[in-house]
Order: structure tokens, then sequence, then C-alpha cells
């Protein structure tokens, strides 16, 4: 594929997900990108630490939950601006981020070790948000008041009630914005030396160091970037659904939801998070309809096809839907296809 | 009573000698499904993520034997520990094994691929529901000077020292336990004198597997089952295999009581809710100041 | 240009490396030898920062580099390769060699480039886009060597860069790093393949149990009774003739 065809591709994927609410208005479809996009930015987050820099991270709720805890307490208790407060919550995140990677990159914890250990962190948090309850409200969450005044929306960076265009599709494109940004950051990271030397540590770290590459500042700055965006992510849950406790924060959930869509999409690209959001949601939501048609609604349907999807894919496709599609484009140029240098 | 500047509660000795007592039942328990952790880390060196799934599936196994047919507990353990095995060697064999085709560090992801479609297929087929069973003496037992344990507590102890002497006697005396260790210790050289490595390694799995089914039948009269127990346990047995040190049979049990005691006494001191930041803490302390644990060989 | 005075290194109870000095000069070839478990490659971790000694001294260029971690000593000019493969195998072999030159260049661009020149320094060109994963092993050896190369080292440490290759891949790998020090980097290697050493190296280090048992010439050493006693065991120095130019096996 050439550099051409790649960019052509990115314009349409982008002018596609740009345009779409203005052509398919139904809000049961809206509600669908939206939440895809969200677990798409989740895996983005995720990937940068697990996909380019080979870190298996178990608890990334660790760092959605203190976006999101960040952002909802600080207009809960001092009425500051949202707008204000999602930088807080990013830096929240980034500095719980540097924290682990600190200690876990120090101590020189690598593969399962460094899986259990963002475990442990983000059950601890968990533990933590429920018992202190004079700092985060306990178990009872915290609430954010309703806006419910069209002119406030912007302000108060709530949708809900705002005028038609903002109501229809003000979250939508929040989350498209974030998405977009990361998935830039992203790319942009990957064809530099820093992305580079990510990957290298990711292969093989002692070569790595042998080569020059101070492998501990790499990985700090990877769990920091991944960080970053994964808080943001969690400015964005607060400000849709305005409340947060520490199940839905610091919980598995969040977790597996960022790891399995960024491996099924394909580890260590920047559409693998999209694509495997849009796959393991679309495959679940139909799931879930059908089930509800014969059985009513029972919950954990859609798990357990995310569950089976990851192990196929971890089994059979090991590059994920990316590289299956890059796999069946070669094949459908022919073989005489031009090389491409490759899309990190 | 002050600790780091915590006002902590205090306490009569006999209180906290009777929680600590409690926390040897639970650590008991704790030991043997660290024990079937630690078994298939050593044999196959893999972290079993399924391993707290499995434990709720054996769990409300063990509810639906009472429930339906009036199958007491403990005897359900003549039916869910065998089937127990089998599930982990068919686990093994025909899932794991042929989904990694060997690249290690994939397997802790399909584990935790099995342990998702596991605890959401106990949502989706028993629904979000507690189920607890109730036999007649769980309130029955004996006084033991500062505490009462009730006959689940003792039959737990019990179980669990017996199991790990009969695990012990099999990986000691017999040709299969004798393959297991050699297997263990030595893949490609097991492979070479002729034991049939894949076989060891589900029969491994398998025996992992077991030693849940028991645990299970031991906690069914005391705790109610729900799909997201397993998730719950998988933290606290990780911690004491890795506190035990993996790989390491007396590691397994020394951790599950050192845990075992720490979590009641941490709930005792620090409550019920934050009494838990003690596992999470001992487990991290650990993982960066001695990840081979008190008994445990290489750090992988 | 390198120094490396009275290195001791123990495991426990083992001395791996018991009191060993030698002496690189610029621009030399210099090899470390000895039997299986002597010590040789406990030390040349010890030379390129993967382990800590517990006495002793590295200097580098008149400087002290005892203890310094790999990637620092790989910024002063210090570069290791290994004797189990370490390829990015799942980078291109371009990408493989970008990731060395990266220690000096900044840009990506400029690092690629230069990656494409060492590629063709060392007879790579064919390989360049290639998956590092499916080299055959020879092609791997030259990786490693490009990918140092690539760093714009002083002192290229080469631990065991001949093992596994058949006499022709041999002969090739020797010719190359002739030409790399004739380039102006200095060599030190530590070898089994004897016929290498005698062919490339100026002066010869002998190892066993950890200590330095002989130095000097290629020619010199291998009629040393101290070393041919140490491969072929007590009393094999009686008989030269059996000892031969070709010691020493893995």
């Amino acid at each position: 594929m050439t550099e051409r065809t790649r960019s052509i591709l990115w314009l349409v994927l982008l002018a596609a997900l740009i345009l779409a609410p203005l052509a398919v208005t139904s809000g049961r479809w809206i509600q669908f990108m939206e939440l895809t996009l969200f677990i798409a930015v989740l895996g983005q987050g995720w990937n940068i630490l697990g996909g380019y820099g080979g870190q298996y991270s178990f608890g990334h709720a660790l760092f959605f939950g203190t976006g999101a805890y960040i952002q909802a307490l600080l207009q809960f208790k001092f009425g500051m601006s949202p707008w204000l407060t999602m930088w807080f919550a990013i830096a929240g995140g980034v500095l719980i981020g540097s924290f682990v990677g600190f200690l876990s990159f120090r101590y020189g914890l690598r593969g399962s070790y460094f899986a259990l250990i963002t475990l442990a962190f983000a059950e601890a948090f968990l533990v933590l948000a429920r018992s202190f309850i004079s700092i985060t409200e306990g178990g009872r969450g915290v609430q954010l008041d309703l806006n419910q005044d069209p002119d406030q929306a912007i302000a108060t960076f709530q949708f809900t009630f705002a005028s038609d265009f903002l109501q229809a599709n003000g979250y939508y494109y929040t989350i498209l914005i974030i998405l977009i940004l990361a998935s830039g950051a992203t790319w942009w990271m990957a064809r530099t030396r820093f992305g580079a030397q990510l990957a290298a540590v990711r292969e093989n770290e002692d070569a790595a160091a042998a080569l020059g590459i101070n492998a501990f500042r790499v990985k700090m700055a990877a769990i920091c970037m991944s960080a970053a965006i994964t808080a943001a992510a969690g400015v964005y849950y607060t400000q849709k659904f305005l409340y947060v406790d520490p199940g839905l924060a610091y919980g598995p959930g969040k977790s597996v939801e960022a790891l399995v869509v960024a491996i099924i999409g394909g580890l260590g690209t920047v559409l693998g998070p999209l694509v495997g959001s849009l796959f393991v949601h679309g495959i679940g939501e139909a799931a879930k309809e059908v089930v509800g048609l014969v059985l009513g609604d029972r919950p954990g349907v859609d798990l357990i096809l995310y569950g089976v999807i990851l192990v196929l894919v971890l089994a059979f496709m090991p590059k994920g839907l990316v590289g299956l599609l890059e796999a069946g484009w070669r094949r459908l140029s022919g073989p005489a296809a031009t090389k491409d240098t490759g899309d990190a | 009573m002050e600790f780091f500047g915590l006002q902590l509660p205090s306490y009569s000795w006999e209180t906290v000698l009777g929680s600590a007592i409690g926390g040897i039942f639970l650590g008991a328990i704790y030991a043997l499904v660290a024990l079937g952790l630690t078994l298939i880390y050593g044999v196959l060196h893999i972290i079993n993520f399924a391993h707290g799934a499995l434990l709720m599936l054996a769990m409300y196994a063990v509810y639906f034997l009472w429930a339906l047919f009036g199958i007491d507990p403990y005897l359900a353990m003549v039916i869910v520990v065998p089937g127990g095995f089998l599930f982990g060697y068919g686990m093994q064999r025909f899932v794991i094994g042929q989904a990694s085709h060997g690249r290690d560090e994939i397997i802790l992801l399909i584990t935790l691929g099995i342990a998702i479609v596991i605890e959401n297929g106990a949502l989706f087929a028993f629904s979000a529901d507690e189920h607890l069973v109730q036999v007649p003496y769980d309130l029955d037992g004996i006084y033991l000077g500062v505490t009462y344990a009730v006959y689940p507590e003792l039959a737990a102890l019990g179980g669990s020292l017996l199991v790990t002497l009969c695990l012990w006697l099999f990986m000691t005396r017999t040709d299969t336990g004798k393959a297991i260790r050699a297997v263990a210790k030595e893949r490609q050289g097991a492979r070479i004198v002729g034991i049939n490595v894949e076989h060891i390694f589900a029969i491994s799995f398998g025996i992992g597997t077991a030693c849940v089914a028991v645990a299970a039948s031991l906690l069914a009269p005391t705790y109610a089952v729900h799909p997201q127990f397993g998730y719950l346990f998988v933290l606290i047995a990780f911690t004491v295999v890795v506190l035990g040190g993996m790989g390491s049979f007396v590691g397994a049990l020394v951790g599950g009581f050192i845990i075992g005691i720490t979590e009641q006494l941490g709930r005792l001191y620090l409550g019920e809710s934050l009494g838990l930041i003690t596992i999470s803490a001992i487990f991290i302390l650990i993982l960066l100041f001695r990840p081979t644990g008190l008994f445990g060989q290489r750090v992988r | 240009m390198l120094e490396v005075g009275g290195i001791t290194k123990r495991f426990g109870g083992l001395v791996a490396v018991d009191n060993a000095s030698l002496s690189v000069p610029e621009g030399g070839i210099v090899s470390l030898i000895g039997p299986n478990g002597a010590g040789k490659t406990t030390l040349f971790a010890v030379i390129a920062g993967f382990l800590k000694p517990d006495s002793g001294t590295v200097t580098f260029a008149g400087r002290d580099v005892t203890g310094l971690k790999p990637h620092e000593l790989c910024r002063l000019g210090i570069v290791r390769t290994f004797q189990v493969v370490q390829p990015f195998a799942n980078l291109s072999v371009r990408e493989n060699i970008a990731v060395g030159a990266h220690t000096r260049i900044r840009s990506r661009a400029a690092a690629l480039a230069r990656a494409g020149e060492v590629a063709h320094q060392l007879g790579m060109d064919a390989m360049l886009d290639q998956s590092a994963g499916a080299l055959t092993v020879a092609g791997r050896k030259r990786l490693e060597l490009a990918r140092a190369l690539a760093t714009a080292p002083q002192l290229l440490l080469l631990d065991e860069v001949m093992a596994g290759l058949n006499p022709t891949e041999i002969d090739e790998i020797v010719h190359l790093i002739r030409d790399i020090r004739d380039s102006g980097v200095t060599v030190l290697l530590t070898e089994h393949v004897m016929r290498a050493v005698m062919d490339l190296s100026e002066y010869t280090y002998v190892l066993n149990n950890g200590a330095v048992i002989s130095a000097g010439e290629p020619a010199q050493i291998v009629a040393d009774p101290a070393v041919i006693e140490a491969y072929l065991g007590h009393g094999a120095s009686a008989d030269p003739a059996a000892a031969g130019a070709e010691g020493g096996h893995a």
C-alpha cells in the first residue's frame, strides 16, 4: 500500500467519523458510536504502553478512575469549571502513572509481574476510594448536578440540555475529538526517535540497553502518555454520565475493555483500538439483541463474546484485525505491490 | 492505639487472638487455592488468571448439587473434585495448549480471556444474585478458649491440611508425581526421557483445578457464591503465591496462613472496607522488594 | 583505550572472575579466550555494564567507567553484541539498525538513512526490508554487528560472534571485523573458534577458572603449556603435538 493510498484512506475515515452524525441521525446509533469511540480511547491509551511498549497492564482502570474522580470531585467540592478541572484530572492520571511506573520499572518488573502489580494498584485504589469517604464520598459515589440551562451547556460541559445540535451531537464530537487527538499523538509518536526506542525496548530490553537506550526513561514516558490519554477518557465519562463511584472508576471492567479492544484490533497500530472497538462492541450489541429476543434481557452476553474473541485472536491472529486487513489488502494488490515503509 | 499516626481501635488480646485464629481457618482455604495456582505455575510456568473463575464455577456446582439434589457440600466433593480435574485437564489440553502454540507471553492473556468468558458465562446463566448453601450444622461448633470455631471452619482447616498432605505424597511417592516434578524442573530433559509433557501439563492443570474444587466445597457452607466471587479471590490467591514463592508448596501453605491472619487483623483494625488494602499492600511490596517470595526459586 | 584492572566477580560462593586484568590499545583487535566456564562471558558482562564487579576497575579512554549502565557506556562509545543474538524480531533489518543509529542521531529520517549506509558497508542491502525474525543465524550475526556499528562506537565488544557459523561465514565475518577495525574502531572479542582468534587478534588473553593465566600474541600462547593444560587437562602439555592449532571446542 503506497503512502498516498494510505493517506487517502485515513482522510476518508476521518471524514466519515466527522460527518456521520449529520447523515445518520438515529439517537440509538449515536449512542452506539459514542460508546464505541469511548472504548477506543481507553484502548488507545492502553495501546501506547501495551501495544507499542510491550508492557501489558491489567489495571488501566487506575488511570481512568483517577481522571474521572478528579474531574468529578473538583466540580463537586469546589465548583470549579470543568474546562479547568480536566487539566487537573489528566495531570492526576499522569502523576499516578509515573508513580506506578517508577516503582514497577525501577524494580525491574516485566511481563506477568508488571501485569499483576498494575492489577494490585487498581484494586488498592478501589479500596481507598471506598474507604476515604470524606475525600471521595465512598460507595455512595459522586453525583454532579445536571445542568438544565441550554445557555450554560458549554460552560458546564454538559450537553443533555443544550441547543439542538449540541444536544444531539455534543458528546459524540467531544469523544471524537479526544480520539483524534490521542490517535494523532500515537501516530506522531511512532514516527519519532522515541517511538523507535520504545519499539526496541518492547522487542528486547537488554539489546536496547546495549544500544544506548535508557529503558527506564522510555518506559516512564510511555506510561505517562498512556495514563494521560486514559485519564482523558475518564474526564469524558464524568461529563457524560455525571456520576462516578469506586466500582465504576477502579473496577476491572474498564481495565478489561481497554486491553481487549487494543489486542483484538491490533497491538501497536494506530487504527487498532478503533477497529477493535467497532468490531467487538458491534458484535456485543448484536448478540445482546439476538439473545434479548429469545431469552429477554440478560447481562453478560456481550462480555462472553469479548473473552471468546480475545482468545481466538490471540491464538490465530496475533496481529489483530488490522493485521488481517493489511494481509487481505496485500493479497488483493498482488505480489507485485510496492513495499510500504510500515505504519507503526 | 497509635499506628503511623492513625488512631486505631483498641481491642482486648482475646479479641485479637480470636481474630487471628479466624485468620488461620481462612488462611487454610487460601493456602489450598494457592496450592493449585503454584503447582500450575511451577510446572507450566504460567500465571493462571482463570483460577478464581474456576473456583467460582466449582462453587456454583456445589451449590446446585445441594439446591437440586440435596447433596451435602462436603459429600459433593466426590463429584466436584473429579469433575474439576477433568475440566482443568481439558482446558489446558484443548484450549490453552492449543491457543498458545507454546508462546509463553500470551498465556497470561489467554487465561484472562478464559476468565472473562467463565465469569460472564456465570453471570449470564445464573444472574448476579448470590446463592448460599444452607447446612444445618453451619452454626454449631466448638469453643476454643478465645473464640468459637464453627464446624465449617474446622473442616476447612482439616480439609486443607489433608489435601496438602495427599498432594505431597502424590508428588513424592507416585510415578506421575515424579514425572510432574521432572517436567517442572527441566522441560526438555523430561521430553527426551520419554515423558509426555503435554499430558503432564494437562494433569498438573487438572490437579490445580481439583484443589480449587475442594476449596469450593469447603467454602460453600460459609460463603455465598456470585459471578464476581472468583475475581475477588484471584488477587488474594496471587498474593499468597507471590508471598510464598512461585512454585513452592510450603510457600503456599505458609503464605496462605500469613495472608489469612493479616486480612482478619486488617479488618479488625482498619475496618471491613479498608482492611482489604493490607492484601494489595503486601502484594505490591513483595513484588517490588522480594519477588521470589519467602520460599520461591528464580524470578520470571 | 580500555584498561581493565583487577576485576573480581562472585556469585554466592563461586568466584566467576578472579582478579582479572587486561588492556586493549586503541585501534587494536584483542581477544579473550578460555575453556567453557572460564568466566569470559562474566568478565565481558562486567566490562559492558550488565554486571557490577565486586572489586576492580574498568577505565575507558582514561575515564573510570566501572559500574556504569549499558546505555551509559554506549553513549560513551562502548557497545557490545550478544552471544545469543537478540534481534528486534518484529522490526525490519533497516529499523533494527536505525535503533543503533538513533544513539547519536535524533532525526528519524537521518537514522534510517544511516542504517542504509551501515547495511551497505556490511553487504546487507538485499535484506534491508526483511523482518529481522526471518533472517538466518549468519544474517542475524551480521545484523548484530550492523546495529552495534550504527551507534558509532569507539570500542566494540564482540561476544562469541562466530558461534553457530560455518567456515565460509566465519571467513566473511573475520573480513568484516578487520574492515571495521580499519575504519577506526577498537575491538575486544571473546571467542571459542580458534581459527578466527589466530587470524584476527593481535593480542590474546587466556582465562581459566576466572583468572588470566596467559597473555601474548596468539602464536605464542598456543604453545604455552599452561594454556594447553587449561583446555586439554592435566598432563596434556607433555605432548604439544596433540594440542594442535585447533584447540577449544564448545
